[in-house]
This record gives structure tokens, C-alpha cells and sequence, in this order.
């Protein structure tokens, strides 16, 4: 076992819930309340020192009664040691936890994928932001055991919004604020650029 | 924007000479500053790159916001290649799979088979056998060399020299063909299973291998002397796009990015697998940071996997591929068509596929991006629960904003070129 895990609940008690140990990795399941404070103490401890933050990602079981994880696997170079961090979370509840970006600049887009593909909100995060669906993406989360594989819409109403998609959508407002081309755009395109409408032109269901 | 903004434009670009160590002499990485300019009103410029550009490497698009020629701000979208291979893969059986890890980094299509087939392996607690093992080493090496040779091609084009290229893909063509020989494709090789190996390596390829490793470096060779001394290379990569190293630690950056910055730091030495520890080669590190460094890191690279190589053809042993387990390991066909017994697992193993324990595994290997890590959680049937792709380039790409802030435009397309991204993977 990972002499870190015994630390972890010397110094956080009851904020640190179950440990495994399988295959040689440990795992340690933290509670949603101290996270941050439990991620920071790992990073900054000396004789912790899990400086680099290897991935984020998320679980949700085909049971529906176990509880979806956040899952962090965290890393210290210097000690060649590795540890698993795992929060849960009821999976028909809300998904909200801190984010890790202030401690890692990597987790940035780890953690827009983790709400892009799980829904999981990330407290904190600078620019929590879908990331490889478009952003006005109306399915919900693909990777979530209710989402079909072949998606929700039918595949007629797939086709129909990309041959709708309006070329104006392109831009996000912000990026349309930074040519101060935004003032330039008709009036209509600019109503459905603020209602957050970009993916469709002609109004949709 | 107020005039006057240090600007970090290398304004003396001189050859650059070489020191007493023999390497060349850098032209200074403090920026100069220029002369003070009228505010021009400062208006900024949005620029839109890709995702329909050969230099973005693939479906990558960036908005760009300038001042100038200066880039203020990168704004990078991506996902136009999105495919969902992690979902895919809860739909399907380990073995099937594989398939899929040939189309998300499809520059190294070998390092992603030996990569899923060891994060299944340790999973179900397989042991492999000692030819298997070094079968694998060399599927990994080829694949860092072929990756790293595109990686030099492309790059040494988007930075104007056309020549490095063609003799990049020139060497890139030949192991091509072994990998041809071998898988019986180019791209989709699908090389492992669990457990083994799709086939044993044909007559002829360790003699074609061996040829390779011995008139390899001497293409390396030239590259090094058409481009590590070349004025126009070093102007256009020294100081660019500097990373220090614990900023790339803080960016979780890895590879050749994160060894460039000078964080010794390689999978393969580290946290050793397929006997990795057994081989001699050394971890080139970078000390700048910037683009010049990450190319010499993939330069030496290229070197060491040639050495490591030779190792493999020269330890290479006899004896069986694949594990002896009939629930994990198909039949041959021949046996499977006159064998019950054979017949029967051969049944069971297509129709059912192979159960895997309750639990989960994390498996990386050092590929030529950079770490690439299979997470697998399995609830004790034949397909994963999560199958989870720790991305190399995804990472290494995240921090392209942070690179390219106050450098010019065109170092934006050296700073792209050098994280060396693959959108299939980025994306997946």
C-alpha cells in the first residue's frame, strides 16, 4: 500500500473513506466537502510532493446504484510514486465539485472533458466549457450509461442540424468581442448569438 | 495596447557558431526589445487558423487574437474529429478494441496495441512470454521512430525546409514496410491481443530490421547537419515558445515536451515495463524549453530507439508467442475446424469473449507523444465498464496557449508544429 493513503487519514480522518489496494495501485476515496484541502495537502506536503497530475476522468457503472467517481490519478516524479483519488457521487443527484485547475494548469481540459462527457461541474474552474462536443451540443453527455450510443436525436434530425448549421455560429461572442466585429453582425444574428443560439438556423424544436 | 511592449523578436540573427562542447552556440534567448512605436490606436485583429490548414496537423483550429503580428491571445477548438472511441469500447469485447487504438494515435499505431494489450494483461493478471515481450519492444521503437520522423518532416516544412522531409519520409517508408510485412497493414495494424501477439514476425524481418538500424543514423546524421546548424532553424526556434520545468510539470505535459524542459523524466527508465531497465539508451534532456530543444530531445530519440533495436533483434529469443491459456489465446484455426475441444473455445471466445476480474487498472507507456495511459474499470464480464484514454497530445496541446502568448504569428505555427499533435487522438 501507498504509505501516503495512512497519512491521508492520519491528517484528514473521517474526510478519507475507503482505501484499496489492487494490483498494485492504491486507492483512496475522499469525500466532496475536504477534496481541495486533501489535493492541495498531497501537492504541497513535504514527503508527499504529488506534483504532477497524470489524469482526471470519471466512472459511472452500469449499476445504477453505485455511485459515479471522480477519478485523479496523481503522480510524484521525484518519489516515482503514484495514487488514485477517487470522489463519489450519487449519479441521479447533482455533480459538482472543486476544481483542481488552481493546483494544476493541466487539469484545465481534463476537467472540461470530465463536464463535457459526464456533466460534472467543476467549482472554481477559470473556463468550464464543453470541449470536444460543439458548444450548443443539445444531447446532454454522451459518456453517461442513459446516453444511447448512436445518440439521442434520431439520425434524420443529426443531419438536419449540421446542414442547418448557421456560418455565422462560428465564433463564440467572446472571440467576436475581441475584432469588435460583433457591431458589424446583422441584428437578427446577433439576437440568436445572445440567446446562446449558434448550432442552427430557421428556429428549432 | 500602450507602445512600447518588449516584443520578443530576435532582432541580430547571426549563423550560429559552435562552443567548445561542440554544440552549437545559441543566438541569446533574452528578447530584444524594439525601438519604442506610436500606439497605432490598437486595434485588435481576430484571425481564424484551421481547422482546414496544413499547418494545424490535422482538424486543429485556433482563433487567434493579434496585435499586430503579435499573438495576445489563442483561443483552440477542437473535437472535429471526435469519434467517442471510449464509449465505442464499453460496447465492445478487450480484443476488440484493439482496432480502435489503431485510429486514435494512428502515427504509432503499434505503441497503442502493446499499450491496450498490457493495461488488459495487468488487469486480468497475464504473464506474457519473454519473445512476446521483446516482439513488443520493437513494435514500440518502430513506432517512436515513424512517429518521430513524420513529426520531423512536417515540422521542418512548416518552418520552410523541404529537404529534411523527403529523407525523413524516405526512412519512414522503410520501416513502414516492415510493419507491412509484419501486421499486413500500414496503418490499421492491429499487432496485439491479449496475452500475444496478432503473429510472429515473418522470414526475412529481423535481416530487414537489422539493415535498417545499421543505415539509419546516417540519414539522422544528415538531418542534424542540414538542420541543428542551419541559421534559419535556430532563428526561427530558439527561445520560442519556452516552457521552464515546472511549468511543464504544472501543465502535466509529458514526452519529449516535458523532457525538453528539462524534467528527466521517461516511462521507460522511470517506471520500467517489457523490461525496459534491461536495455542500455539513454534519456536525452532538454534545458531551454523552447522549440529548438524539444527537436533536439526527438532528434537523440531517434538514435536511442535505433539502439535499442539492434538490442532487441540481438536478444530477440525463440519460443512461443502467446500465452499457453486456451480462455484467453484463440486456437489456431487449423485446430479449431477438427478439435472439439479447441472448437469449443474458440466458440466461447468469439460469441463471450474473455471476462475480466472486478476492479481496475491503469497502464502507461512512454509512446512518442508523450505518457499514454489506458484506464480500464471492469465489473467482472466481458467488457469494460470505462475505458479511459489518457491522451499525450490532448495534454501537451492545452498548453499551446501559454506558449504562444507575446510571440509573433509565425512562431505560433513553430510552437503548434513543435507539440507534435495528432487530432486522432486528441479528439478520439
Amino acid at each position: 500500500m501507498n504509505p501516503s493513503a495512512e497519512a491521508l487519514r492520519a491528517t484528514f480522518g473521517d474526510a478519507i473513506g475507503r482505501v484499496a489496494v489492487a494490483r498494485g495501485e492504491t486507492t483512496v476515496v475522499v469525500r466532496a466537502t475536504r477534496f481541495l484541502d486533501v489535493m492541495r495537502w498531497l501537492k504541497d506536503t513535504p514527503g508527499q510532493i504529488y506534483n504532477y497530475l497524470v489524469d482526471v476522468t470519471a466512472v459511472e457503472y452500469r449499476d445504477r446504484e453505485r455511485p459515479l467517481e471522480v477519478v485523479y490519478h496523481l503522480r510524484s516524479l521525484a518519489r516515482h510514486a503514484n495514487l488514485r483519488i477517487k470522489v463519489e457521487f450519487d449519479p441521479r443527484g447533482d455533480l459538482a465539485i472543486d476544481s483542481v485547475t488552481p493546483l494544476w494548469a493541466g487539469a484545465n481540459w481534463l476537467e472540461r472533458e470530465v463536464y463535457d462527457m459526464f456533466g460534472v461541474v467543476f467549482a472554481g474552474h477559470p473556463d468550464l466549457r464543453r470541449i470536444l462536443m460543439w458548444e450548443t451540443y443539445a444531447e446532454g453527455h454522451p459518456l453517461r450509461k442513459d446516453f444511447p450510443l448512436r445518440g439521442r436525436f434520431s439520425r434524420s434530425e443529426q443531419v438536419r442540424q449540421a446542414l442547418n448549421a448557421n456560418p455565422e455560429a462560428h465564433y463564440s461572442l467572446e472571440e467576436l468581442s475581441i475584432a469588435e466585429t460583433y457591431g458589424e453582425v446583422p441584428a437578427d444574428v446577433r439576437d440568436r448569438l445572445r440567446r446562446g443560439e449558434r448550432g442552427l438556423v430557421g428556429g428549432s424544436e | 495596447m500602450s507602445g512600447g511592449r518588449p516584443r520578443s523578436v530576435e532582432l541580430e540573427l547571426a549563423t550560429p557558431g559552435v562552443d567548445a562542447r561542440g554544440r552549437p552556440v545559441r543566438v541569446p534567448l533574452s528578447a530584444a526589445t524594439l525601438p519604442e512605436e506610436p500606439d497605432l490606436g490598437g486595434e485588435h485583429l481576430l484571425v481564424n487558423i484551421g481547422p482546414q490548414h496544413p499547418a494545424t496537423h490535422g482538424v486543429l483550429r485556433l482563433v487567434v487574437e493579434l496585435d499586430g503580428e503579435t499573438v495576445i491571445r489563442v483561443i483552440p477548438h477542437i473535437g472535429y474529429l471526435h469519434s467517442g472511441f471510449e464509449k465505442l469500447g464499453e460496447y465492445r469485447h478487450y480484443n476488440q478494441i484493439i482496432p480502435l487504438t489503431d485510429r486514435t494515435d494512428y502515427l504509432s499505431p503499434m505503441a497503442n496495441n502493446v499499450c491496450l494489450a498490457m493495461a488488459v494483461e495487468q488487469l486480468m493478471g497475464i504473464t506474457i512470454t519473454p519473445r512476446c515481450t521483446v516482439l513488443r519492444v520493437i513494435a514500440c521503437e518502430m513506432s517512436r521512430i515513424i512517429s518521430h520522423l513524420v513529426w520531423l518532416g512536417t515540422t521542418s516544412i512548416d518552418l520552410g525546409a523541404f529537404t529534411p522531409f523527403l529523407w525523413a519520409f524516405q526512412e519512414r517508408e522503410r520501416i513502414y514496410n516492415l510493419q507491412e510485412q509484419w501486421t499486413g497493414a500500414r496503418l490499421t495494424t492491429s499487432l496485439t491481443r491479449v496475452g500475444g501477439m496478432l503473429a510472429d514476425i515473418p522470414a526475412g524481418f529481423v535481416e530487414g530490421l537489422r539493415e535498417f538500424t545499421r543505415t539509419f543514423p546516417k540519414t539522422l546524421a544528415e538531418i542534424d547537419r542540414v538542420l541543428t546548424r542551419n541559421a534559419v532553424w535556430a532563428g526561427r526556434t530558439q527561445g520560442i515558445g519556452v516552457m521552464t520545468s515546472d511549468e511543464a510539470i504544472n501543465y502535466s505535459l509529458s514526452g519529449p515536451m516535458l523532457r525538453a524542459s528539462g524534467v528527466a523524466w521517461d516511462l521507460r527508465r522511470d517506471q520500467p515495463y517489457l523490461d525496459y531497465e534491461t536495455y542500455d539508451f539513454e534519456v536525452p534532456v532538454g534545458e531551454h524549453g523552447d522549440v529548438f530543444d524539444r527537436y533536439l530531445v526527438r532528434l537523440e530519440e531517434c538514435h536511442q530507439s535505433n539502439r535499442i533495436l539492434a538490442q532487441a533483434l540481438d536478444r530477440l529469443p525463440d519460443g512461443p508467442v502467446n500465452v499457453e491459456d486456451p480462455h484467453v489465446i484463440l486456437p489456431p484455426k487449423s485446430r479449431a475446424m477438427s478439435d472439439m475441444e479447441a472448437m469449443i473455445y474458440h466458440f466461447k471466445q468469439v460469441m463471450e469473449g474473455v471476462n475480466a476480474p472486478i476492479g481496475e487498472a491503469y497502464c502507461a507507456i512512454e509512446n512518442p507523444k508523450g505518457e499514454l495511459g489506458y484506464y480500464f474499470v471492469s465489473d467482472g464480464t466481458a467488457k469494460p465498464v470505462r475505458w479511459r484514454i489518457r491522451p499525450p497530445s490532448f495534454i501537451n496541446l492545452a498548453a499551446i496557449s501559454k506558449m504562444a502568448e507575446g510571440h509573433l504569428l509565425s512562431d505560433l505555427i513553430a510552437i503548434n508544429a513543435s507539440v507534435d499533435i495528432v487530432m486522432g487522438e486528441i479528439d478520439r
